[in-house]
């Protein structure tokens, strides 16, 4: 089977085809079609900290022929509970993807986040008002407790000094459909905190 | 174009005049002017120049009261004294005694279609006068008549910077990297701004706008005010925010939205070289529509000529 990009009509039965053999065999090749292209997906691991965790949850990621990207092992950074969080970049189709979740699952491995197509929105907000006075880890923190949103980068410009009024600008990936819930939450809890949250347009109007 | 129409003015300020002004260039002629005190009339056309310079020397416009102009003999009537809010009084009721004679009314008064206006359109409906109210968004800049020419049914939103003050303010401070209260001092100076500029910088100027294009969008649906309508100014915007915008390609302005579900006015981040970015004083309006994608429009939104020339439009418009 050969790896053909773009679907015309007259080939997609064929198409179709292959790419149920493809999955009902574990697949080789590609499937065909733009979005069966194999994407960077990020998986979140908790780990327990004992010897052999990392080795273990690496396995079911190559066994289901995932590629592996990075992988970053947060071992200063404790959770409450005690966990390590693993950061596992691995490009795979969202085929491949789904398997190796499930896969990290049955071998007992606490996966935080996953998603095929997990961060694929980005937006920036800023945020003005005492944010260092109302604590900014809070804030932080609470953004990304939602489970789909990740702050990718974070800029605070206090010109006034630390308690005055300052502006942060904050940038967060979002999942793919998750950008107007993760814009509520920043609203809630800017409202909360007496902050003024400077919105992008929705729809990416401009 | 129709034939040349008989204009009372009533509004003596920067629009009202420039109307009186320029009525005749464009083959019309003004059968009666009239500020809050004073009014002049005369049914074969009033003497404009003596008219104005009677206003801005002794501040009267004429030797009558200002009732007779609103009981004068004209074709149609152009409504452009101080927008209210609320009853949108007196603007409304200039309104309703011309669709009762059954003459047009022109507004460049915002207050009745952002306040009252189902009422406006029950009483349009009830006389042989049409109500136009171009000038009311975006001055110079033809944005209902566009609505209009699409359909409102075909189009889906209206956003766009419909404030020049505060456009002002933001993109000085923006370029200067100075604060609020000094650009606000320079726009008071430049006349730009007014010495209460509340209204265009708490965005409450921008919401009426809003409003009334989601009035215009919802076709009598439902009827939306400015207590429909959510707004932010640009007064909580330091110079901080605007830096830490333009690092990342991004500046700030004060965007308002309306579509036929609401509306929603404040600060936003948009991209620098968005056409959205406007810089100065100039206004823009994007439309998205259904079959003709987005349009842009954009231009002066304010300033007596520039109005004047969208209310002499909508003259020029009527039977």
């Amino acid at each position: 089977m050969t790896s053909a990009l773009g679907s015309d009509a007259e080939s997609d039965t064929e198409s179709d085809d292959a790419e149920r053999a493809s999955r009902s065999r574990g697949g080789i090749d590609d499937a065909g079609d733009g979005d069966r292209d194999p994407q960077p997906h990020t998986i979140r691991l908790e780990l327990a900290d004992e010897p052999g965790q990392l080795l273990a949850a690496l396995e079911p990621i190559s066994e289901n022929g995932g590629n592996l990207l990075s992988i970053f092992h947060e071992r200063g950074n404790v959770t409450p509970r005690g966990r390590i969080p693993v950061e596992v970049d691995v490009e795979a189709t969202p085929d491949r993807f789904d398997a190796i979740v499930a896969a990290l699952r049955e071998e007992g491995v606490n996966v935080v986040q996953a998603g095929a197509e997990h961060y694929a929105e980005e937006v920036a907000v800023l945020l003005v008002g005492h944010l260092v006075d109302t604590d900014l880890s809070d804030t932080l923190r609470r953004i990304e407790s939602n489970p789909a949103t990740s702050i990718a980068d974070f800029s605070l410009n206090a010109p006034e000094g630390r308690s005055d009024t300052s502006s942060a600008r904050l940038r967060m990936a979002t999942r793919a459909g998750e950008t107007a819930a993760a814009l509520g939450l920043v609203r809630e809890i800017a409202d909360e905190k007496e902050l003024h949250v400077v919105e992008p347009l929705a729809g990416g109007a401009v | 174009m129709s034939d040349g129409k008989r204009l009372a003015v009533l509004g003596a300020g920067a629009v009202g005049s420039s109307v009186v002004d320029l009525a005749v260039e464009y083959g019309h002629s003004v059968v009666a002017f009239a500020d809050s005190s004073s009014a002049v009339t005369a049914a074969d056309g009033i003497d404009a120049d003596s008219a104005l310079d009677r206003k801005s020397s002794d501040g009267v416009v004429g030797d009558d009261d200002p009732d007779a102009a609103l009981s004068a003999d004209y074709d149609v009537l152009v409504e452009a004294t101080p927008t209210t809010l609320g009853d949108a009084e007196p603007g409304f009721s200039h309104l309703e005694t011309a669709l009762e004679r059954d003459r047009h009314v022109v507004l460049a008064n915002k207050g009745p279609v952002a306040e009252r206006y189902a009422d406006v359109r029950e009483l349009e409906r009830e006389s042989a006068g049409e109500v136009r109210f171009e000038a009311t968004v975006g001055g110079a800049i033809p944005i209902i008549s566009t609505v209009e020419d699409l359909s409102p049914s075909h189009v889906t939103a209206a956003r766009g910077v419909l404030n020049g003050t505060a456009n002002f303010i933001l993109s000085r401070m923006a370029a200067e990297g100075i604060d609020y209260e000094h650009v606000l001092a320079e726009a008071q100076d430049l006349g730009v701004a007014e010495a209460d500029p509340t209204f265009d910088v708490e965005g409450t100027d921008a919401a009426l706008k809003c409003v009334i294009l989601a009035n215009v969008l919802s076709e009598g649906e439902r009827e939306f005010t400015l207590s429909d309508a959510d707004v932010e100014g640009i007064t909580n915007v330091p110079g901080s925010a605007l830096e830490l915008a333009a690092e990342d390609g991004r500046t700030i302005r004060l965007v308002g939205e309306a579509t036929r579900d609401g509306i929603r006015v404040g600060p936003r981040l948009v991209p620098q070289n968005a056409a959205l970015a406007v810089t100065g004083t100039r206004n823009i309006v994007q439309l998205e529509t259904t079959h003709a994608g987005q349009l842009n429009l954009s231009g002066r939104g304010a300033g007596g000529p520039e109005t004047a020339s969208a209310v002499l439009g909508d003259v020029g418009r009527l039977d």
